[in-house]
């Protein structure tokens, strides 16, 4: 009787169980990502992975900018700009304070942009800080921009991981031990695995739903696709192994979301060395490639094509995909009058993400199509930064330029392009002090054309952002219009 | 009569192992010969709109992700694994067998020169120093050979240097000796020739671990460079697709296990037949 009994109890409670524990929420979440950030101080290296790690979540900016790409308030609650568009106004979040408790004052904001912007600064962005002219702090909540001439994409790029605001104090340390004023704030970095985030529950802003975010590290295409499948990883939000995407999007488990992104994946092309520094020599190449077999076999489909440097989901886009046709006896001839009617050989360095890999072996094919023959030398991250993209020792790369809104990159004098043109640097400049938007998005569209006609690069496709995740995830962006994995409006469901 | 078939019949009978190491190894050299006279297809012929396609009349084992023939690339494949294995081999006899030769015939300090360059080359793994010298000279099917050599000539002088270290004592030597033949002399006539059987078993087991070695590098990336066909890439390839084709890892993966067990069942064989007093008791 009494067995009977505690059976009988232990059958309710197990009864009981499983209704409680789906009362309980999870509040932690695994991002997967491919790539380990080298540090955590998004001012101190171009690396997509450390912004996506640390921006929004942990640091934040002047503005922030939402999932349509959107200019909104960051850590200034709001400004005011001046009639000649020169001089900003931020006022500061009057609660906002760092991770270590000290309040987050315009002094705060002097130091960051009187960094980036100085002679000797270190900043991969630079370039967006050069307008400034003066920054003015009256008083600890208030800070008073002044630019020298008029800049467009000011406010953007103050939302961007090169321009987060840190304090003085901790500056040095923030690339192992990162303190910002974000919703999120550091706990551990297992090099070689993950970065573990937790909530910060002194932010004065709304709480995240979620009390602890790891950001874990997987490169191999295959053990990323097993770690979903076995539910170690949450999300990818870079998802790149597009031929296992069937297996997710049949299981119901799972989500797939397929947004658009930043990355203009190019055939780097280096314009300084012979023989692409001529032109006709450019256009056989931008011939030669079938855009449509190069993203059904390399990308499953999933990319859209473009045919210059520009998101095609931007407004100012312009479809230029058509300039040169695929047409192989056109790149033979055009080879053939710039003096090489054999062709010639190159080499194509590549980097390691898939998409690189892959389209790599599809253009050398069709390049030897039209008698460019190629020999392809995979490297790894840091050798393709040290030789192709710091080094300019390169004839062919494959890359995607996920930067937002980069097209001024052509006009930087020693960029990896090798590209010298002044009619661009003109129309580049004129957009830089241009604010009317009916104009600037002519301009982009001339700037658009110029690099087109002048085949700089072979323009390949926009990269596809596909998320994986679990089904009962909500809030991940299905959109990337920078480089971010904002995670601080996610839950479980 | 049935006696003196029976005493003649051990020693006419070549070892099992021998036979079927031949068979497999020469299936393997007959399939990358053929290569370069005949394939089904161009093996770098891609061909998108065909991806992925089951085995057909058409694609004997089917296509890969990039619509190249399978059956195609296996064959090339073989070829460019032979030839890689063959040339690091090659480095291995022609650095490693006259180092060896010239430590027993010295003694004395070329001798510990050989044998601490021995020791050192064995303190780190074999696949590891490879990938470690792709990494710094740049992937590509020369450097390769060069990182797999460097390992084979270590274990051919070891090889070498002990065998004629055997030769050097027996009685036929001091004898040449004795009649006034220099060092030089008795290590090509009377030492080289001795101990060729067992460079050769040595060479033949080094040929099949140059193969796996090479898939391995090619796996990673550091091998053979694409677009030319390897073993290794086309299995490094075909990970991702493992829920969509999974024979497309499953042929370069046999091919390379074949070609590997072959070579090491001749290499065994080889050591029966030639040096009967190491007898294995595989297939024996």
């Amino acid at each position: 009787m009494r067995g009977w009994t505690l059976g009988a109890a232990c059958a309710a409670v197990l009864a009981l169980l499983p209704g409680y524990v789906q009362a309980q929420a999870r509040t932690d979440l695994v991002v997967g990502m491919q790539l380990e950030p080298p540090n955590l101080d998004p001012t101190a290296s171009a690396a997509a992975a450390i912004a996506e790690v640390t921006l929004v979540n942990l640091y934040e900016a002047l503005t922030r900018i939402d999932a349509d790409g959107k200019v909104g308030p960051g850590l200034a609650k709001g400004w005011t700009v001046s009639d000649d568009q020169t001089t900003y106004t931020f006022t500061l979040r009057d609660t906002a304070k760092f991770h270590n408790g000290k309040p987050a004052t315009s002094a705060d904001v002097t130091f960051t942009l009187d960094r980036a912007r100085a002679a000797d600064s270190t900043n991969p962005q630079k370039a967006w800080f050069k307008a400034i002219a003066d920054v003015q702090a009256p008083d600890p909540k208030t800070v008073v921009v002044t630019l020298s001439q008029p800049d467009g994409l000011f406010l953007f790029h103050m939302g961007l991981g090169a321009a987060v605001i840190m304090s003085a104090e901790t500056q040095p340390t923030n690339k192992q031990a990162p303190v910002g004023t974000g919703p999120f704030k550091f706990e551990r970095w297992i090099a070689g695995d993950r970065v573990i985030l937790v909530r910060n529950p002194d932010y004065d802003g709304p709480k995240p739903a979620l009390e602890r975010v790891s950001f874990r590290f997987i490169a191999d295409p295959a053990a990323q696709v097993s770690s979903i499948l076995a539910g170690d990883v949450d999300t990818v939000p870079q998802f790149n192994t597009f031929e296992a995407l069937p297996q997710f999007q049949n299981n119901p488990r799972f989500r797939v979301m397929t947004g658009v992104g930043e990355g203009e994946t190019l055939l780097s092309t280096n314009n300084a060395r012979k023989p692409f520094d001529d032109v006709r020599v450019r256009r056989a190449l931008a011939h030669a490639i079938d855009r449509k077999t190069l993203i059904d076999g390399a990308m499953s489909g999933l990319a859209t094509p473009i045919g210059s440097h520009f998101a095609p989901n931007r407004p100012e886009y312009v479809d230029l995909t058509n300039v040169y046709p695929y047409d192989v006896n056109k790149a033979r001839a055009l080879l053939a009058e710039a003096g090489y009617p054999q062709g010639f050989e190159v080499t194509l360095r590549l980097p390691p993400p898939i998409y690189a890999r892959r389209s790599g072996e599809l253009i050398a094919a069709m390049l030897a199509e039209a008698g460019v023959r190629v020999r392809i030398e995979n490297l790894e991250w840091a050798q393709w930064l040290e030789k192709v993209f710091r080094g300019k020792d390169f004839d062919l790369s494959i890359v995607a330029h996920t930067e937002a809104l980069d097209i001024e990159i052509y006009s930087r004098p020693d960029y990896y392009f090798g590209y010298k043109s002044d009619r661009f640097n003109a129309l580049s400049a004129e957009l830089e002090r241009t604010l009317d938007p009916a104009k600037r998005k002519e301009l982009y569209g001339s700037m658009q054309r110029m690099l087109a006609e002048d085949a700089v690069n072979g323009f390949l496709f926009q990269l596809p952002i596909v998320t994986v995740e679990n089904a009962k995830l909500a809030g991940m962006w299905k959109n990337r219009p920078y480089q971010v994995n904002d995670v601080t409006g996610v839950r479980w469901q | 009569m049935t006696s003196d078939a029976d005493l003649d019949a051990p020693r006419r009978r070549l070892p099992r192992s021998l036979l079927l190491g031949a068979a497999l190894t020469g299936l393997v050299v007959v399939v990358a010969l053929l290569s370069l006279l005949w394939t089904p297809h161009p093996a770098e012929q891609v061909r998108v709109i065909a991806r992925l396609r089951p085995p057909s009349a058409a694609n004997w084992l089917g296509t890969d992700h990039f619509g190249r023939d399978a059956l195609s690339m296996i064959m090339v494949g073989a070829r460019n694994s032979l030839a890689v294995a063959a040339a690091a081999v090659g480095i291995g006899i022609l650095g490693g067998v006259p180092l060896g030769l010239v430590a027993a015939a010295r003694r004395g300090w070329p001798d510990e020169g050989v044998a601490r360059m021995a020791d050192l080359l064995f303190a780190f793994p074999a696949l590891l120093t490879a990938i470690l010298l792709t990494a710094l000279l740049g992937p590509g099917a020369i450097n390769a050979v060069l990182a797999l050599g460097v390992f084979n000539v270590a274990v051919l002088a070891r090889v070498t240097r002990g065998a004629a270290l055997q030769v050097w004592r027996r009685e036929f030597v001091r004898a040449a000796l004795a009649l006034g033949r220099g060092p030089t002399a008795v290590t090509v006539v009377h030492v080289l020739p001795n101990v060729a059987g067992a460079v050769i078993v040595q060479a033949t087991i080094l040929f099949a671990v140059a193969i796996l070695n090479e898939a391995a590098l090619s796996y990673l990336g550091l091998g053979i460079q694409p677009p030319a066909p390897s073993w290794g890439k086309m299995l490094g390839d075909a990970q991702t697709y493992l829920f969509t084709a999974p024979m497309q890892a499953v042929y370069p993966g046999a091919a390379i296990a074949l070609a590997v067990l072959g070579l090491n069942l001749l290499g065994d064989g080889l050591r029966d037949l030639l040096d009967p007093r190491h007898k294995t008791t595989t297939l024996g």
